[in-house]
Formats: structure tokens, sequence, C-alpha cells
């Protein structure tokens, strides 16, 4: 019975093409939307989680001035840091991979007839190790440079692309502000970090140099620190503060004009951010598919309603109401998975195109894919159903007469 | 399902007092009456009656479609009234052909396809089914029809591959209700006739509904309703 009952319920789909496929077309868009919309979603998250612990996810930034909540923004007042402030956070703060005492400036930089503006980062090789910064080529500063002030430096991979396209930088001279500075090392490319900024756009110079011939100060902007794996970068940070609530003489009630800031806790932050917009985005596919669904039903609803002569048909030559649901049923099914796995193929097509096109990786989660199919396969079977149970419930000489 | 008793052993169709009614309380209508009526096999009865006078419920019991509210109705033998739903379902399936005034076949679905379609519900294998249905289809003349869908059909040919439907299972009784009720008079002899020799040739029992008295003329006996009770039945002879 069951052999003869798919045999009709296949024959129905075959012949009645355009109802089938209106029924399909409702699964195939709610199901491919939700897949396409949150493996994009996930791969942006991913995406911004790997590009930040390429920046160094043990990093903690020191900083004068209070830290970046309310308002207020940096006191105007707080002293600067200096070299003796990185020593000491060396020399006392325990479980240390690194520390890079940082002076930044934005500088123009001319080499032959091009100028470019830039950004100009002083700092010891420890600024390399910190950062996870690798040398493409060249070499890092020697001692008598950094002790020197040497007007050597390091280029980011922007920089080289800017002046040296298709040459050697190694060895060559350009200005910087107006010192004439060679090119001894250059930098592996890290691509647009999770902030949106080209991180490749940065030139290195040892420390001394900027502070004496661009800034003209002793002053450090800020010490950027590498906890070594395995240490709690917590209690680095616990650490760091009090030390340098000492070295300020930061009276007890008052607030730190300086902040540490973690950067595991602004990866926690963005990756909080773009699961928050994966989120959103499935609630959005999540209304196309609660949609595509209401059309399942419709379809359904409608089509049953003029099937009824087609039941009473089908009674009064000899089918039995169990026969007739089976058929129903069969058809509800084979539609609903056909859909689905259409929806499936689509949506995954779809994620890989999009996911190419945002350069995000793709990441697919089986769980949204399972949920999808589900959930409108079940909305089709329901809804193919229980009208169809109405129908083939009827007085078979009533549904003769239904037109 | 219990098997039926032998073909020859009593009439195939036996209504004891049989009564119908529809509704409750003071909305109730009495649409049968009482009503005997005894069909033998190879009979050939034509219903008549006008409008409301209870022949189409009394077809509608006698296929089995329907069952009677108090009476008895013995189908070879077999107390119908006792039977459920699905029982007299495969009464239908393995005993009974129907055609209707409307045809009533599938849409969009070809002629062939129409008439295996019973075939499929007895569970007759693909080669049987589509050589009985081939058969069935010529023995009512549309040889050559098969992949055409009832769209493509004219009105006689859709009543012929219903016919076909009905035959194509070797039926014990074809109940027609009004099958030339749609068609012209030509139309409706060629359906008449078709009926008349499948009665004559294969001993097929027939039990039309009909108000055409011309179309009566082609039974062997007539029995005529009115307001619920049987008014008369005579003996026609036949053509």
């Amino acid at each position: 019975m069951f052999f003869e009952t798919i045999l009709i319920a296949m024959r129905e789909i075959r012949r009645n093409v355009m109802r089938s496929s209106l029924t399909i077309l409702g699964i195939v868009i709610g199901v491919a939307a939700v897949i396409t919309m949150v493996t994009v979603g996930d791969g942006a998250t991913k995406q911004v989680a790997n590009e930040i612990s390429s920046l160094g996810s043990n990093l903690l930034d020191v900083r004068p001035g209070q830290s970046f909540r309310g308002p207020g923004g940096t006191r105007s007042g707080a002293p600067m840091f200096k070299i003796a402030d990185a020593d000491a956070i060396e020399r006392e703060i325990f479980g240390l991979a690194g520390v890079a005492p940082i002076v930044g400036r934005t500088a123009q930089v001319i080499y032959g007839n091009d100028n470019y503006v830039t950004q100009i980062t002083g700092s010891t090789n420890n600024y390399l190790d910190v950062r996870n910064w690798v040398l493409s080529g060249g070499r890092i500063f020697n001692d008598v440079e950094l002790k020197a002030g040497a007007a050597v430096c390091i280029i980011g991979d922007t920089i080289r692309k800017q002046f040296f396209e298709g040459q050697d930088p190694i060895g060559r001279t350009i200005r910087v502000v107006k010192i004439s500075c060679q090119v001894i090392g250059v930098l592996k490319p890290k691509g647009q970090s999770g902030f949106g900024t080209d991180q490749d756009d940065f030139l290195l110079m040892p420390l001394r140099t900027v502070q004496r011939r661009i800034a003209g100060s002793t002053d450090i902007g800020s010490i950027s620190v590498s906890a070594m794996d395995g240490v709690s970068t917590d209690k680095v940070k616990t650490d760091i503060e009090r030390l340098m609530r000492e070295r300020r003489q930061t009276g007890k009630n008052e607030d730190d004009d300086f902040n540490v800031r973690d950067m595991q806790e602004i990866v926690k932050t963005l990756t909080g951010t773009t699961k928050l917009l994966t989120t959103l985005l499935g609630a959005v596919a999540a209304v196309s598919l609660l949609v595509g669904g209401i059309g399942i039903m419709n379809i359904m609803l409608v089509s049953v309603t003029e099937r009824t002569r087609e039941i009473g048909i089908r009674l009064a030559i000899g089918a039995m109401e169990k026969q007739v649901l089976m058929q129903f049923l069969i058809e509800a099914v084979v539609l609903s998975c056909f859909g689905g796995i259409i929806g499936i193929i689509l949506g995954i097509a779809a994620s890989v195109a999009g996911a190419g096109a945002l350069k995000v990786p793709f990441v697919l989660n089986i769980g949204i894919v399972a949920i999808s199919f589900v959930f409108s396969a079940g909305v089709g079977v329901v809804f193919g159903y229980f009208p169809a149970r109405k129908a083939a419930h009827l007085d078979p000489i009533e549904a003769l007469r239904h037109e | 399902m219990t098997h039926a008793s032998s073909e020859n052993s009593g009439p195939v169709i036996e209504l004891n007092s049989v009564t119908r009614r529809y509704g409750t309380g003071t909305a109730e209508v009495s649409a049968l009456q009482g009503i005997d009526v005894t069909i033998e096999h190879g009979d050939f009865v034509a219903v008549m009656g006008p409008s409301g006078s209870g022949k189409s419920t009394c077809m509608n019991i006698l296929g089995c479609l329907d069952t009677p509210s108090s009476g008895s109705y013995r189908f070879m033998g077999i107390d119908v009234g006792q039977l459920s739903r699905d029982q007299r379902a495969l009464l239908r399936r393995h005993y009974l052909g129907f055609v209707f005034q409307g045809f009533n076949l599938l849409n969009r679905t070809s002629a062939l396809e129409n008439v295996e379609l019973p075939l499929i519900y007895r569970g007759t294998h693909a080669k049987e089914r589509s050589q009985k249905a081939k058969k069935a289809l010529a023995s009512v003349g549309l040889t050559g029809w098969e992949t055409h869908t009832p769209a493509e059909l004219s009105g006689g040919q859709q009543q012929r591959v219903a016919i076909a439907r009905a035959i194509v299972t070797d039926p014990s009784v074809l109940f027609a209700d009004e099958p030339t009720g749609n068609l012209d008079s030509a139309r409706s002899r060629e359906i008449m006739e078709l009926l008349t020799s499948f009665n004559r040739d294969r001993g097929l029992t027939v039990v039309m509904v009909t108000h055409d008295a011309m179309m009566a003329s082609y039974a062997k006996r007539i029995i005529r309703f009115r307001d619920g009770f049987i008014e008369n039945e005579e003996s026609n002879g036949g053509r």
C-alpha cells in the first residue's frame, strides 16, 4: 500500500509543476536566507577575532591620561611617561615577554618626487615582538643605532608599495621630516585591521631618533607590554596599575591618571559586537523564514481546498482515508525536503560568494542549516497534512460535489 | 474483509425497507422513506424520478458511499450497514465501478493514468496495470488517446475514459449517475450503446440514474422514485 501511495504522490507532484514549485520556492528562500546571513555573520566574527589576535592578544597598552570612558576623554594635565617608566615595568613586573616604549608622530615622508604622510613610530626592537611584526627583508636595529638615535628606519609594507614598487628598498634613503633616513628593513604585511585601519601604513625608527629629532622631547606616548604565554593579562594589568600609581604618587582617593588597556577586553568587546550583528542578521533571516513558512502554509491550504474533488474521486474509486492522507503527507514531505535541500545548496553557494565578496572566512554553521531545514520542512509537512486530514475525512459524496 | 459469496447465488443487491434521513429534530428531512429493491446479476436498471425524489440518495447507498439510517442493504450477501468506512472503500475498490455526470477525471492527468488509478489502489503491478488500462481504453474506443489529458478530450471522450476507469477492475456492478447529463443526444446514445454492450457481452450489472426517458429505454428494468418512495417498477425488455 505504501509503494502505491508513493507512486500516486509522485505523479501528483509531477503533474502540478506550478503548485509544486511555488511550495518549494517559499522553503528555498527561507532556508537560503537564514544560512547565508548567519554564515556571513559568523565569518565576520571570525575575521575580527583573527585580526585582533594578529595584533597580539597578550598585549596591554599603557597610556597616560584617564581611560576612555565618559565624555571627558584624556585629561590633558596627566604627565607623560618617560623611558624610566618603561624600564621600571620591565624590571619589576613578573611574567612579561616584552616591553616597548612608543613615541608616535604623523609626518611626511619623501622619496624622490613622491611624498606620503604616514605614522612615524619610535620604539625599540621589542616593538616588533610585542606587536607580532615579522621582517620580510633587511634587519632590525642594532644597539649602536638605538643608543645613538641613528637615522635608520624599518618600513611597513604600505610604504614599500608607495615608494619602492618593483625595487629593493633596503639601503635606500628616504627623507623623514628633515632627516635623511636609511631603510634597513621591511615588514611583512598584516593588512586591514578589525578597526578598519591599514596596519601596514607606518614606519619604525629608533625611539631616541624620534624623541630627539622629530618630537623634540624625552616623553613617551605609550608603553606596549606583552605578557608571556600562560600569564594572566588581568594580573599583569593590576601589577602595572599598582606600580604606576606608586611611581606617579597618585593619592589613595585619586583616580588613575593613566590607563592600561587589555587587548583581551577589546577582543571580547569586538567579537561581542559582531556576534550581536550575526544575531541581528539571523533575526532578519528568521523573519524571512517565517514569511516563507506562511507562504508554504497558504499554498498548502489553497491546494488542499482546490483538491477536495480529487480527494472525492479517489475515495469513490476505493482509496481508503489513510491512503489519501498518506499521499498528501508524502507530497508535503517530498516537496518540503526537496525545497530544503535546494535552499541549503543555494544558501551555501550564496554564503561562499558573500564571504568572498566581503573578504571574510567561510564558516558553515551546521546547527543553523539543520534548524532552518527542519523549520521550513516542518511547516510544509504540518500545513500539507492537517487540511488534507480534514478533506480525507469528508463524505466522498460531499467531496465530489465540491467545486 | 469477508469474502463475498459466489456470484450466482442470490441477488447482487438487496435493499430492505431502507430509509435515509438527513439532519435532526425539526430540520430532519427524509430522503428515503422505506424502499425495497432487489437487483440480480446481469441486470440493467434505470432509476428515474424528479429532482428530490430520493434517487440520488438511493444511488449513494447502493454505491456504498453512504449508509442507510435504517433497514438493511446487502451487497452480495454482505450487510453494508455493518461495514466500517475502510471496509466500504475496499468493497468499492474490488466490486464497484462509478461513472458520474461530471466525469470526475483527474485534471492534467493523461487518460491512461486516469484509468490506471483504481488499479494502483488495488496494488496491480506496473506492467499489468498499463496493459489492463490500455485494454479498457480500447474497449471504449479510445485507442490512440492514451496520453491526452481531460482538457484535450471532448465531453463524450471524457465520459468514455470515465467508463474505462470504472470497468478496468472488472467490477460486479457499474453505477452510473446521470452519465449522459452533460452530453448531446448523439454522444449520449454512444455512451448508452457502450453501457448496453458491457451489460450484454460481459454480464456487467448496470445501475443508472437518469431523468431522460430516452436513455432509460436502454435499460431492462426501470424503477421510478417519487418523494422517497418507489412509485413503480416496470420491465422494459431492453433494446
